[in-house]
């Protein structure tokens, strides 16, 4: 269990982190997502004792991190995959590692077979790939089989085999009842692997809720539909009430209703249908509603939200979405 | 998209590491950083090359001062030890700045303190393991120089007791001392190649600005510079009589100077590593 209490950064007159507070509980996989720039790595930092809060608190089971006696047997962090000195062999870059909190050497051996880097372990990690990398940096967070994992953008830079290797990975680790706490920046990655959801934006708590929860208010479902009678249809649904908007290639979308509704209605009045089907806006775009107003860098000239209005921080809490 | 699973009571059980935890000290982080600095090749390297310039330099010098067969009056041989142990110095230098600042420069940092969050300790490991083996070495290998050149050159006294240690154990540890220094400074100031500059400005500028004041204004600046710089204490650890009369600092006096340095560059790095963001 993590505890975060009020958790400030500022750098400056900018603040990083804003009065962060949560808990990451055991046992599940709680995904920290936030656009680049949002303070999560920073917070991370802050959760590791790396860098000290302006103020507020972090407790790990109770503790400060400067207080756990060997903390690799608490907490395993991948922060970044290379933070390892790229002269020295993957073997001894762990062995160093295990030292330092009386792990004993064979359990070395046994992470670098975890990960599959056994082949290359006494090779220098200068020569690493970006996936070979990552795995020593998950190798060296699972070495004192902890209670604990932090994987701050474990999928960043994988090939779709190290992406569903990670994944099942996070799953079997948590499923252990072990505390799993990752970071994103990618909503369909955490919807395939999260339990429960952080969503954090210019430093500020965006949204504390469980994936299904946050699946439910934000996925907008709607029906679309495709018609030769296009002009026909449009009346039909009008003068029942339902409001259809004009989607791209012909179709109609209706939001609130379901595919029996409109499909009995066109039978009634005899339109012929080409589609009939229900949608569902995507996660991303739901998550991108959310951030819309705490991204810190915004290209110009792409209007990714369709002109809608950039809602609250409190929205994914509250409101039932678009 | 996967129907997500209804989570939202924790698991009833948690996780618990299977390897027994004890309280981590600084034997621990002593044998981790042992680990570190014999696993990378630059401890090799600049460690291989120290011992070369000792033992080409210090021998070479001595070849011909033998071949010259002037007399040297009440200086023994050992103090053509200098001159292998000036350059040696760059290397010591190297190698203390790069046992810390190499982890700034590749992130290791990181790692090595979230391992082992007393930032103390890691410091004070570091120290310890860079201390030793950079004063095992330099000292055995300024004994063989030493053998070599009192056995080379017959026209110079022989030295005491005093002399021997003072050429072998006082210019290791002088070394040692001088590395840390460099430690001290890499921690501070977290660049790999900026902290060996100044740490090499340090070695030899003070000698080479003194060299240029002319003015008689600034005679006792340029006498002060030329007692107390790093190439001059080197000198004064070696000479039997004190080199630059008899307010310069003679026999022991120079390594005293240099713990002296080394502690108080040692003192502010534990202080700003403590408080400073990684």
């Amino acid at each position: 269990m993590i505890e975060l209490e009020g958790l400030t950064k500022r750098f400056g007159a900018k603040t990083a982190v804003d009065h962060l507070s949560f808990q990451v509980r055991p046992g599940v996989i709680t995904g920290f997502l936030g656009p680049n720039g949002a303070g999560k790595s920073t917070t991370m930092r802050m959760m590791l004792d790396l860098d000290n809060p302006t103020s507020g608190t972090v407790r790990i089971d109770g503790k400060h991190y400067r207080e756990l006696d060997e903390p690799l047997k608490y907490i395993g962090a991948l922060l970044d995959a290379k933070a390892m000195h790229g002269g020295r062999s993957a073997y001894n870059n762990l062995l160093c590692l295990a030292q330092s909190n009386r792990i004993p050497e064979r359990r070395v051996g046994e992470v670098l077979d975890m990960v599959g880097l056994t082949p290359v372990a006494k090779k220098k990690s200068k020569g690493f790939s970006l996936g070979m990398g990552q795995r020593l940096g998950i190798a060296s967070a699972l070495l004192g089989d902890p209670e604990i994992l932090m994987f701050d953008e474990p999928v960043n830079g994988l090939d779709p085999e190290g992406i569903h290797w990670i994944r099942n990975l996070m799953k079997a680790l948590a499923a252990e009842g072990r505390t799993i706490f990752v970071s994103s920046h990618l909503m369909s990655e955490m919807a395939l692997t999260a339990d429960h959801l952080i969503v954090i934006g210019q430093g500020k708590l965006l949204a504390d809720t469980s994936m299904a929860d946050f699946i439910q208010q934000n996925s907008r479902s709607y029906v679309r539909l495709r018609s030769p009678q296009q002009e026909r249809l449009r009346d039909v649904l009008h003068a029942n009430g339902f409001i259809a908007v004009e989607a791209g290639s012909g179709s109609l979308e209706v939001d609130g209703t379901t595919t029996e509704k409109l499909g009995e209605l066109a039978a009634e009045h005899a339109i012929v249908l080409h589609e009939l089907s229900s949608q569902r806006a995507s996660l991303e775009e739901a998550f991108m509603q959310m951030t819309a107003g705490a991204v810190e860098y915004h290209a110009h000239g792409t209007d990714v939200h369709g002109g809608a209005p950039a809602p609250g921080p409190q929205w994914g809490k509250t409101s039932q979405g678009a | 998209m996967t129907a997500p699973a209804p989570h939202h009571a924790p698991a009833p059980h948690s996780y618990v590491s299977p390897i027994p935890v004890r309280r981590a000290n600084l034997g621990d982080a002593l044998a981790s950083e042992w680990t570190k600095i014999r696993s990378v090749r630059s401890t090799l390297w600049t460690l291989g090359v120290m011992i070369l310039l000792m033992l080409v330099i210090g021998l070479g010098v001595a070849a011909i001062a033998a071949s010259s067969e002037a007399p040297m009056g009440d200086e023994s041989a050992l103090g053509f030890g200098f001159f292998g142990m000036l350059p040696a110095s760059i290397c010591v230098i190297t190698l203390g700045v790069l046992t810390i600042a190499s982890e700034y420069g590749t992130g290791m940092i990181r790692t090595t303190l979230t391992a082992c969050p007393s930032r103390a300790r890691v410091l004070t490991a570091k120290a310890i393991v860079f201390f030793l083996l950079v004063f095992t070495v330099t000292t055995v290998v300024a004994a063989i120089v030493g053998a070599g050149q009192v056995a080379l050159v017959d026209t110079a006294a022989s030295p005491s007791a005093s002399d021997w240690l003072r050429a072998t154990v006082g210019a290791g540890a002088y070394l040692a001392m001088l590395g840390l220094l460099s430690l001290a400074l890499g921690t501070l100031i977290r660049h790999s190649a900026g902290a060996i500059t100044v740490m090499i400005g340090l070695l030899l500028l003070p000698l080479v600005a003194a060299l240029f004041m002319f003015s008689e204004a600034l005679k006792s600046v340029q006498e002060w510079l030329f007692t107390y710089a790093i190439p001059s204490q080197m000198i004064s650890l070696y000479a039997a009589q004190p080199p630059f009369g008899e307010n310069g600092p003679s026999g022991w006096e120079p390594l005293l100077i240099m713990t002296g340095v080394a502690g108080v560059a040692l003192a502010g790095a534990f202080a700003l590593l403590n408080n400073r963001d990684v």
